[in-house]
């Protein structure tokens, strides 16, 4: 089925038309969910039977190049952009090509895979939209997909980066899905307005991601990924650092890493599902995705790898503190996705590209879970988010509550769930890898404890504790449909089970081998450990890492056992609480001048270069005017003019 | 008898010729226009004549007789421009034609 990988983008795509332009008015409303849910499972099962097929390859043949070596197969569909000869006289141009291989093939399967659970849910979800909304959001939902898949397949850096704007456009216009609703009522922040910040703090990172893609282009003359790697030897390295800082600012934007993560959490006014597959399973992972992807080229510059380790272990540790002061139960969530974007960073930051997409991975299986699990939470108390109003709920949503307490306990690190072993590989990285040091690993240690904390204190708000809801919401309490459960209960299953293809050598030994690691080894450059020379061994490291989890879980047990506290407002809780201030820095910082800056460009326009318009219209118009009067009509006006010319020519002539 | 001095001539042409264009510039009747333009040609006339006199050559004379000639061309134009007008607007009043103007 290899050759049919340029079906699996094809498939979202159709759903997307059929349902975009048939969907508000011909087809019927029944339909609509199955249907985009059809075209994601059959991506799905393409993909698999591709990916299946990366076991035995096929010989290279039209169109299909093959490396036996690296397990990749790449499909050139057609030349883009043909751009004339390079500089060594050879013709550069852009094909549209996809590209399979093992890294490519687990985030295919993750995207496809958790993408139809998303899809499946969402057809519950969504049952209270009237049927135009319902159809815009199932479009949208597969225009997502098929742009996530481009950018998953895309082989050379301009095809990802149409994937990569893509999705950056589905997941602005699923953010302001309820565009007429507030989002925000103390900062009077609209639902559009989430969707516009999301759109624009994304178009800061996408420049220096064409920069990149540009400055790599000159100077290697193609765009190929595969070739660029190749060619990174011949770079030098203050180009290679160049390049790789510009693609990671892009990363930044799209991946929520400081300085670049305000839009995430504002990201949470669109529906539930939106948030679950595009801002914690797959869009913002696509950073991580790249940072893999291009891990030849960061590992040749030092000094990139530096900022990368340093910008992911900040950022982890910072939207981990956040995370414990929201009170949005979907707030909470998306400071904890910008913190394990962290991690996925800093472990490409440390030269453990491999812990990064496996946490990539794991991370998808639990935070989905999460989001969705808040969705039916969401649902069943009719659109509450404010967890100082749940409370209780265990008893009342049994299998939300069961399938909840799975995934806190997989992103808290507990073993033997999925988070405990992709979190424990990246903090063995953290302390032990290229670059790695004492302080990334503790900055990722404390913000393991963090996480505890903020999920068991989520946790404990919502699901124990004695009820808070309000009358109206007690009286519409009920458990979700079941194909909202059934996502829920596979995505549980998934967060229990997805960490042990990839149990790291010590614990796993000869008995349980690292598949994972296996897996990708052919295209991933092999992680560097110091061992012996790390200041901790790894089983220590791990014990740490645990007690720190440990700590976090029962300080979040032992705070919130009888619902919320009343929280004394101490400067730290103060500034915690307001987001570090962050928001407002940058607004004083960059939004204010720049409107400021837009308000004297438009008097500019409306005074200056349309007054010098308009003088100009003025002028000839006065003129008009004038001669207007000449023009009476009246012959005898004109036979005067006649004789006064006549006499005043005699009288020149005469004189 | 006494010829008259052709200043005087000139006087009572000048005055011949004031009084037409008085009346072009000031009627509204198209006749009358067209009348105040035969007595500025008349004026032109008397010129000719009384110089052809004073200078006892013929040509004056002969011109005058062309533009007597000419003034009844002329004439038979003018009055069939002003039955035109008097088809079309119902008036032969100047001021009524003016859809140059608008």
């Amino acid at each position: 089925m290899i050759r049919a990988l340029w079906l699996i983008p094809l498939f979202p795509f159709a759903g997307f038309a059929v349902n975009g332009l048939l969907g508000p008015r011909v087809l019927p409303r029944k339909l609509v969910g199955p249907l985009a849910c059809a075209a994601v499972a059959l991506s799905f099962v393409v993909a698999l039977g591709a990916v299946a097929g990366l076991g035995h390859l096929p010989e290279s043949s039209a169109g299909l190049t093959v490396d036996h070596e690296a397990q990749r197969v790449t499909q050139t569909l057609f030349t883009w952009m043909p751009l004339g000869p390079g500089k060594d006289g050879r013709s550069v141009s852009v094909d549209w090509s996809y590209v399979l291989d093992p890294l490519s093939a687990v985030m295919l399967l993750v995207v496809t895979g958790v993408g139809l659970l998303i899809h499946l849910y969402s057809i519950g979800y969504m049952e209270h939209e009237d049927r135009s909304g319902y159809a815009r959001f199932f479009a949208y939902l597969n225009l997502f997909m098929g742009m996530m898949l481009v950018l998953v397949l895309g082989g050379s850096l301009p095809v990802l980066f149409v994937g990569w704007e893509g999705v950056g456009l589905c997941s602005y216009l699923l953010i302001g899905f309820w565009y007429d609703r507030m989002f925000d009522e103390k900062s009077g922040m609209s639902v559009a307005d989430a969707g516009r910040k999301a759109f624009l703090v994304n178009r800061i990172g996408d420049v220096g991601f064409i920069l990149g893609t540009l400055l790599l282009l000159s100077a290697l003359g193609t765009a190929q990924i595969q070739d660029i790697l190749k060619g990174v030897p011949q770079l030098g390295a203050g180009m290679a650092t160049a390049a790789a800082l510009l693609l990671f600012v892009g990363v930044c934007g799209k991946s929520a890493q400081i300085p670049l993560y305000v839009w995430l959490p504002d990201a949470m006014a669109g529906p539930t599902p939106v948030s679950a597959l595009i801002h914690a399973a797959t869009m913002v992972t696509a950073g991580v995705y790249v940072l893999a992807r291009m891990a030849g080229l960061y590992v040749a510059s030092p000094t990139a790898m530096t900022v990368v380790a340093v910008t992911g272990g900040l950022t982890a540790l910072v939207a981990a503190t956040l995370g414990t002061a929201q009170t949005d139960i979907k707030k909470v969530l998306a400071y904890s996705t910008v913190s394990q974007l962290g991690y996925m960073v800093l472990a490409a930051g440390v030269g453990a590209f491999t812990a990064g997409v496996f946490h990539l991975m794991t991370h998808a299986f639990f935070k989905a879970l999460l989001f969705l699990g808040a969705g039916s939470v969401i649902h069943a108390l009719s659109g509450e988010q404010d967890i100082m109003k749940m409370g209780g709920l265990r008893t009342r949503l049994p299998w939300t509550h069961a399938t909840f307490l799975i995934g806190t306990l997989a992103i808290a690190g507990v073993p033997p769930l999925a988070g405990f072993f992709s979190k424990d590989e990246i903090l063995w990285s953290a302390l032990s890898g290229r670059g790695g040091s004492l302080l990334l690993w503790l900055a990722g240690v404390v913000t393991a404890g963090l996480t505890a904390f903020y999920m068991t204190r989520l946790y404990m708000l919502t699901f124990a504790g004695p009820p808070r809801l309000t009358h109206e919401a007690e009286h519409h309490l009920h458990e979700s449909p079941p194909v909202m459960l059934l996502p829920l209960i596979l995505l549980a299953v998934g967060s229990v089970a997805v960490g042990f293809v990839g149990v790291p050598h010590f614990l796993g030994g000869a008995a349980v081998p690292n598949l994972f690691e296996h897996w990708l080894e052919p295209v991933m450059p092999a992680a560097v450990h110091a061992g012996a020379g790390a200041p901790l061994s790894e089983w220590a490291a791990m014990f740490v890492a645990l007690l720190a989890s440990g700590a976090g879980i029962a300080a979040g047990f032992a705070m919130y056992r009888g619902g919320p506290r009343p929280e004394r407002a101490t400067p730290a809780v103060r500034w915690v609480r307001a987001k570090y201030y962050i928001d407002e820095l940058y607004d004083r910082a960059i939004v204010s001048p720049y409107r400021a800056l837009c308000r004297f460009a438009s008097a500019w326009d409306a005074r200056i270069v349309d007054g010098a318009v308009n003088a100009v219209a003025f002028v000839t118009d006065l003129a008009g005017e004038m001669l207007r009067l000449a023009q009476t009509g009246y012959v005898r006006n004109y036979a005067l003019g006649f004789f006064a010319g006549t006499i005043l020519i005699l009288y020149y002539v005469l004189r | 008898m006494m010829p008259v001095p052709p200043q005087n001539v000139v006087i009572v042409s000048l005055l011949l010729f004031g009084i037409g264009v008085l009346g072009v510039l000031t009627r509204r009747n198209a006749i009358i226009i067209l009348m105040s333009i035969e007595l500025m040609m008349n004026a032109a006339n008397l010129n000719l004549v009384a110089f052809s006199r004073q200078h006892a050559h013929l040509t004056g004379q002969v011109f005058g007789v062309f533009t007597i000639t000419v003034a009844a061309g002329e004439v038979a134009v003018g009055l069939a421009i002003v039955l035109a007008l008097y088809r079309q607007f119902n008036s032969i009043h100047v001021d009524d034609v003016r859809l140059m103007k608008e």
